[in-house]
């Protein structure tokens, strides 16, 4: 599958956005850990806004970066939303009141509960009644979502935003499933050569069991492992780098993305 | 878009284990729904509750994966003579060319759910016999599936509430068009927990008896579960003239509010008008609507205006939530079996337990059975964050015909 990548958005530790990251990715700048900070966003009306979590505000960041800098319209971008894990927060909150007398959930948690709130909260944003799509496919997640955006744009001929998002689980689950890290990336894929494409990128399942390709920096090599969302970072280091690279990401079942990307 | 056969299905929902359990039940007008009996729930509510999963664990080399969401992925897995099928379309395909795409709303939680009853009165540790993988994981399902039937294709979950088993029919759509695979197996599992009955309790949407779809009294949904599985693979000179197709699907969001339908249904009514652009079709081509109809005053409200906008009066429509319960994340692959059943077997179901349909609502809602020719059906699937799914089948051959 050959796709175009118009624009780039990213939160992570010491990655605050793309313009700031794209050279500390290429090496040029020194990586240093910072804690996240995610870019506030007015999108949502204040009420709205109190209700969601870190992964709304993450998804809405990153999302409106990448369409930002592809010059495009969000109420017109049909949207996957990629992520192993959703609300950890939230859940945490709802299982601790289910195991207590009373049971009492509070609606609002409960309909932050589903895995497509961050979409849901997207389109009210954006007053898009574009697609949008959540899916998961746990470390693979944001492989999973790339596939479905590429296919997607393939399909339908429209631009689509993918959001991948995940964020470190509370106490105790986090000791059953860790998340190192709070880490967000969206990317503006569209099927043909525009002025505002970035890169082409080449996909294709490969079944030869190779390894993915790591980050250098031994920092965000870990951020990478121990993140799903993270596990694009050889995609974007790769971008980051404007020269043609073929990178390898981990998918399922022993399969890998083979990724080829050509800067435009 | 380009016509998918649906070569196998099966399912198994609170009608029973199967495609005739279910094909009996709908017939009979028997409804799946009884009194909330599910562990140790205390709300008044029925529950479509499929009996036997406690005392039936996934196979013992899985055993990682058993939970009540997988448990019962398998027990429909096991209906109809799936698994030899997909055996059978692994053989000619090869197991990395056939795809997954399942939705679920609320995979394995309930053994979260449990197991936050048995944590560490020192530590708030998790017992150890507490498994993320095979139970909590949203992609735990497919990831159960894809082992059972021994594949390697392109897998994933799609988790966007009460829609999410409609979409993978668009997912796998795209797929087999960009080549990824030739065929996939799509559907969706969601099981009884205590976060969907408390939390949509806590919402004032479940009612304290059958849900009744479409009537002027109704007062919310029953909440039940349900497995639902189907082969798809791409139509050739050699299908069965006689299979069903998925010919359209249609995807769209309200922009509106997080667990309220838009009140004009104009969400609704885009994912409807996409599925059947997508066909081909107009709207006076389609023989019955397998409504969402969960029985909520606002659901069927905002429906029923999408629904008269696009079709008028004269569409026959019904709901088959009063049989079932709300399936939630396996809703749509159930409606789309039954979808494919009424243009086989040549009838559509009534909706049961509505007893006065609301004067308010303008379609025309069927309350009994009939036997008649049905080419083409619509089915809707909505889910919270105004998530909508409208997907429309057919007969092969008609279709090629025209």
């Amino acid at each position: 599958m050959k796709i175009f990548i118009e624009g780039i958005g990213i939160v992570g530790p010491g990655l605050s956005n793309w313009p700031t990251s794209q050279p500390v990715l290429a090496g040029t700048v020194p990586y240093v850990g910072a804690a996240i900070a995610i870019p506030p966003n007015d999108l949502l009306p204040s009420a709205e806004r109190r209700r969601t979590g870190i992964p709304v505000k993450l998804a809405l960041a990153v999302g409106c970066e990448a369409i930002a800098h592809s010059h495009r319209n969000a109420s017109e971008l049909p949207a996957v939303f990629a992520s192993s894990a959703g609300d950890g927060d939230n859940m945490h909150n709802i299982f601790d009141m289910l195991a207590h007398n009373g049971r009492e959930v509070s609606p609002t948690r409960f309909h932050n509960s589903v895995h497509n709130a961050p979409s849901g909260y997207w389109s009210i944003a954006t007053k898009s009644m574009a697609p949008t799509t959540s899916l998961a496919c746990f470390d693979a997640s944001f492989a999973a979502g790339l596939i479905e955006a590429a296919t997607q744009t393939l399909a339908d001929g429209k631009a689509v935003v993918l959001i991948a998002y995940d964020a470190p689980y509370p106490q105790p689950l986090h000791a059953a499933r860790p998340i190192s890290s709070t880490f967000g990336v969206a990317m503006v894929l569209y099927g043909n050569k525009t002025d505002r494409s970035l890169a082409e990128l080449d996909i294709s399942i490969s079944r030869k069991n190779k390894s993915s390709t790591p980050i250098t920096n031994s920092e965000l090599e870990a951020i990478r492992v121990g993140t799903p969302a993270a596990r694009s970072l050889p995609l974007l280091t790769a971008l980051a780098d404007l020269r043609p690279e073929m990178i390898c990401l981990d998918y399922i079942a022993d399969n890998q993305l083979d990724v080829t990307v050509r800067p435009c | 878009m380009q016509p998918l056969r649906l070569s196998a299905y099966t399912l198994a929902t609170p009608l029973g284990a199967g495609v005739s359990a279910t094909l009996d039940a709908l017939r009979a007008g028997r409804s799946g729904l009884a009194r909330c009996d599910f562990l140790d729930v205390d709300l008044d509510t029925y529950v479509g509750r499929i009996s036997g999963l406690e005392d039936r664990p996934v196979r013992a080399d899985l055993a990682v994966y058993d939970c009540r969401n997988n448990r019962l992925a398998q027990l429909g897995l096991e209906q109809d003579n799936f698994i030899k099928t997909v055996a059978a379309a692994r053989q000619h395909y090869g197991r990395e060319r056939i795809g997954v795409f399942l939705g679920t709303s609320t995979s394995g939680i309930l053994d979260t759910e449990l197991a936050y009853r048995q944590r560490d009165p020192e530590t708030g540790a998790l017992p150890k016999t507490f498994h993320y993988v095979g139970s909590h994981s949203c992609y735990s399902a497919a990831d159960f599936v894809q082992r059972v039937l021994d594949l390697a294709g392109p897998a994933m979950v799609v988790s966007t509430a009460c829609s999410s088993s409609a979409k993978v029919f668009g997912s796998a759509a795209r797929m087999i068009q960009a080549g990824l695979c030739d065929a996939a197996i799509v559907g969706g599992v969601d099981s009884l927990c205590l976060t969907t009955l408390y939390g949509f309790n806590s919402l004032g949407l479940v009612s304290s008896r059958p849900c009744r779809p479409y009537d002027a009294d109704r007062d919310g949904i029953s909440i039940g579960e349900a497995a639902g599985f189907v082969l798809l693979e791409k139509s050739s000179a050699s299908s069965d003239p006689d299979s069903v197709m998925l010919l359209g699907v249609g995807e769209s969001s309200d922009a509106y509010h997080m667990s309220t339908p838009h009140p004009d249904g104009a969400g609704a009514r885009l994912a409807i008008q996409g599925a059947l652009h997508a066909a081909g079709l107009k709207p006076g081509d389609i023989d019955y609507i397998n409504l969402h109809g969960t029985g909520t005053k606002s659901n069927d409200a905002a429906e029923d205006q999408a629904v008269f906008k696009v079709f008028g009066g004269s569409t026959p429509c019904s709901s088959t939530k009063g049989a079932t319960g709300h399936l939630l994340g396996a809703a749509g692959v159930t409606e789309a079996i039954i979808s494919a059943l009424c243009i086989q077997h040549g009838f559509i179901p009534g909706g049961l337990n509505t007893e006065h349909i609301d004067p308010a609502l303008k379609s025309m809602y069927l309350l009994k059975n009939k036997q008649q020719k049905v080419n083409f059906v619509l089915s809707n699937s909505f889910g919270f964050g105004g998530n909508n799914c409208s997907l429309v089948f057919g007969h092969g051959i008609k279709r090629n015909s025209r």
